[in-house]
């Protein structure tokens, strides 16, 4: 296997350590791209004391809320804006047969949808706090009980959920039978191949409404290291078309993401990708939880989230498993 | 007396020559493997794997998760009741088709065909049978009952239920195929002798033909054993192991461990535990089936 494609964050940390990874560092100082890539922290994900092991690919988001205008519609109310005003427009939802709040039923959804309350709703002190310091007056404090809160109040919106899949999720808002749908970007795609538009048919929120945070995740090529030649050659060619001006554009139009490059322009994207390359220009980035947390704390906060969200456990209870957890790894 | 019979070893040599790979295989896969796993369930390895010992850090963090013993839960009452349920379906219906029915054949391949579907086909076709919308709630709804409710795969209480359905849909089929080949052996005899002495069907079967099926019992006992332990693909495909984790087993929780969350340690040390659990049944069984011989 020459190439193999992994998320920015600590998944690879382990086969670099143990030399499986082919070093980039040349091609990285040949293109320059400490100066192209942006935002920083995706370089920096693929460097491992100072060499570089891996070609970052495109940008992902997970903090966006997608909602239906044409659902709200039907309930006779204002489309929200934000996270208050859904949980306002909740019962007129109800009483017009649309669910208000959508997931898909697995772990990693309600991972996605969690952080967001995190990060949209505390703030980026708070999300820093909770995933990066693990600090415990964070974690035990009133802004993560109050975001828990917000759980439980997403978790009510939230019955009547009876699909597995992401798409099927952000399916239900495109046809209207659903509210709103918290998901990455990547969901733009779907709206795109149903022939959407942002504005008119549907909305895309980032942080819930609130901050509007957004932690580029996405993906990155590794190459396991190889003695032959010709193979290596090939694998430094690809890295080289992958970071290009060209691969870039096409890509990352085709997929709804954004560009690791800065001086790409991107004139033919959509409202919703303008949001999100304002919001990477102004700098309003924090850490992806992966970068954060090592995917065995992950593995275990999906599995706590997946029983919170399908039980009645309280608030306090929830807080307090999550801050054991989370400080078990720190 | 000076003429030595041949050692039992050299005795038959090409059978144990051709017999090696299969001796090798089992000693060093079968053995040695599941040693190495037992062992480095007391490291901390992540996501490649380490020498550094953790004494039974992995064990005690185990026994903490609820999501563990869930899983041990969900398992024993699906081990339970898929037991009992197919011997008891299967002795059922090969009896039904032992009657000299016309069309045994038809009736015989429809019982049997679900085997032949992979546990990731029958957890899809269950899931679409059983969705709320599409399958039998709708169906029943859209004919009149509107009141109708039956969403197993949503509710945490009945969710095993539905695992249920769809594992024993899938496994009675091979259980009756083999308890009818076992009652085909039972001979014609003794059918007229119970006849004659005047004893109902129904009691001759339970207590003159369960007996002489013993070993039958004993076969299938084995592979529906072997198929509740290694009950994985089938929670993967139906539920994903929610809602919560409420089908969560402990296949599911080793594989997602040592492979999604990247800590072989923790994936050792549950399957460790599943290897405990099999011993322990069967370490006794062996030595009552095989032990009293000896002694006798």
């Amino acid at each position: 296997m020459a190439a193999t494609q992994l998320n920015h964050g600590q998944q690879a940390q382990e086969l670099v350590e143990a030399g499986m990874m082919l070093d980039l560092t040349e091609l990285a100082e040949e293109g320059n791209w400490a100066e192209l890539v942006q935002p920083k922290s995706l370089l920096d994900a693929c460097t491992f004391e100072g060499r570089v092991y891996c070609v970052p690919l495109n940008i992902h988001s997970p903090q966006w809320m997608w909602t239906s205008i044409k659902a709200f519609e039907k309930a006779g109310v204002e489309p929200a804006q934000n996270w208050e005003e859904l949980k306002a427009a909740a019962p007129a939802l109800r009483e017009a047969g649309v669910q208000p709040l959508i997931e898909g039923l697995q772990a990693w959804q309600f991972a996605t949808l969690f952080q967001t309350l995190v990060s949209g709703l505390g703030g980026e002190e708070v999300y820093y706090g909770v995933y990066r310091d693990g600090d415990e007056a964070v974690l035990r404090g009133e802004e993560m009980a109050m975001v828990f809160e917000e759980a439980v109040a997403a978790r009510e919106m939230l019955e009547g959920t009876n699909v597995q899949d992401w798409n099927l999720a952000t399916a239900a808002v495109i046809n209207g039978e659903a509210a709103a749908n918290v998901m990455g970007d990547w969901a733009q795609g779907e709206f795109q191949v149903a022939g959407q538009v942002a504005g008119q048919d549907y909305d895309c929120l980032m942080g819930l409404g609130g901050e509007p945070l957004i932690s580029p995740g996405g993906d990155a090529f590794y190459f396991p290291a190889n003695d032959d030649e010709a193979i290596t050659e090939g694998q430094k060619d690809l890295a080289r078309l992958l970071i290009s001006p060209e691969a870039q554009i096409a890509f990352n139009t085709k997929k709804g993401s954004l560009p690791v490059r800065g001086d790409v322009d991107l004139a033919e994207a959509g409202a919703c990708m303008q949001k999100g390359l304002e919001a990477l220009k102004a700098g309003k980035v924090i850490d992806s939880v992966d970068m954060l947390i090592s995917p065995d704390v992950a593995g275990q906060v999906g599995d706590l989230l997946a029983e919170f969200f399908a039980s009645d456990m309280s608030a306090e209870e929830a807080q307090e498993r999550f801050a054991e957890v989370i400080l078990s790894d720190k | 007396m000076s003429t030595r019979r041949p050692s039992s070893l050299l005795r038959n040599p090409m059978a144990k020559l051709a017999a090696v790979p299969m001796v090798v295989t089992a000693t060093v896969v079968f053995i040695g493997c599941s040693l190495w796993t037992v062992v480095y369930s007391f490291t901390d390895s992540k996501l490649l794997p380490r020498a550094n010992f953790d004494g039974f850090a992995q064990y005690d963090r185990l026994w903490s998760s609820s999501r563990w013993i869930a899983s041990v839960e969900n398992l024993a009452i699906y081990g339970i009741l898929t037991l009992l349920l197919s011997l008891t379906l299967g002795f059922v219906f090969a009896a039904l088709l032992d009657q000299k029915i016309r069309g045994e054949n038809v009736f015989r391949s429809i019982i049997l065909y679900p085997y032949a579907l992979s546990f990731i086909v029958t957890g899809l076709v269950w899931q679409w049978i059983l969705n709320p919308d599409l399958g039998i709630q709708g169906m029943v709804r859209a004919a009149g009952w509107e009141s109708f409710a039956f969403d197993p795969l949503n509710s945490p209480g009945l969710v095993m239920v539905a695992l249920l359905m769809a594992g024993l849909w899938q496994g009675t089929g091979l259980v009756t195929v083999i308890m009818l080949a076992g009652l085909r052996g039972v001979d014609e005899d003794i059918w007229k002798a119970s006849r004659v002495d005047g004893i109902p069907a129904w009691k001759t079967y339970l207590l003159v033909v369960v007996p002489i099926l013993r070993p039958v019992f004993v076969t299938s006992v084995v592979l529906i054993g072997a198929g509740i332990v290694k009950l994985y693909d089938l929670v993967v495909a139906l539920t994903g192991g929610g809602p919560g984790n409420s089908s969560e087993v402990p296949a599911k929780y080793v594989y997602d461990y040592m492979f999604a969350n990247q800590n072989l340690g923790q994936g050792f040390a549950a399957s460790t535990m599943m290897l405990l659990a099999v011993l322990v049944i069967v370490i006794p069984w062996a030595v009552l089936e095989f032990g009293g011989k000896r002694r006798g």
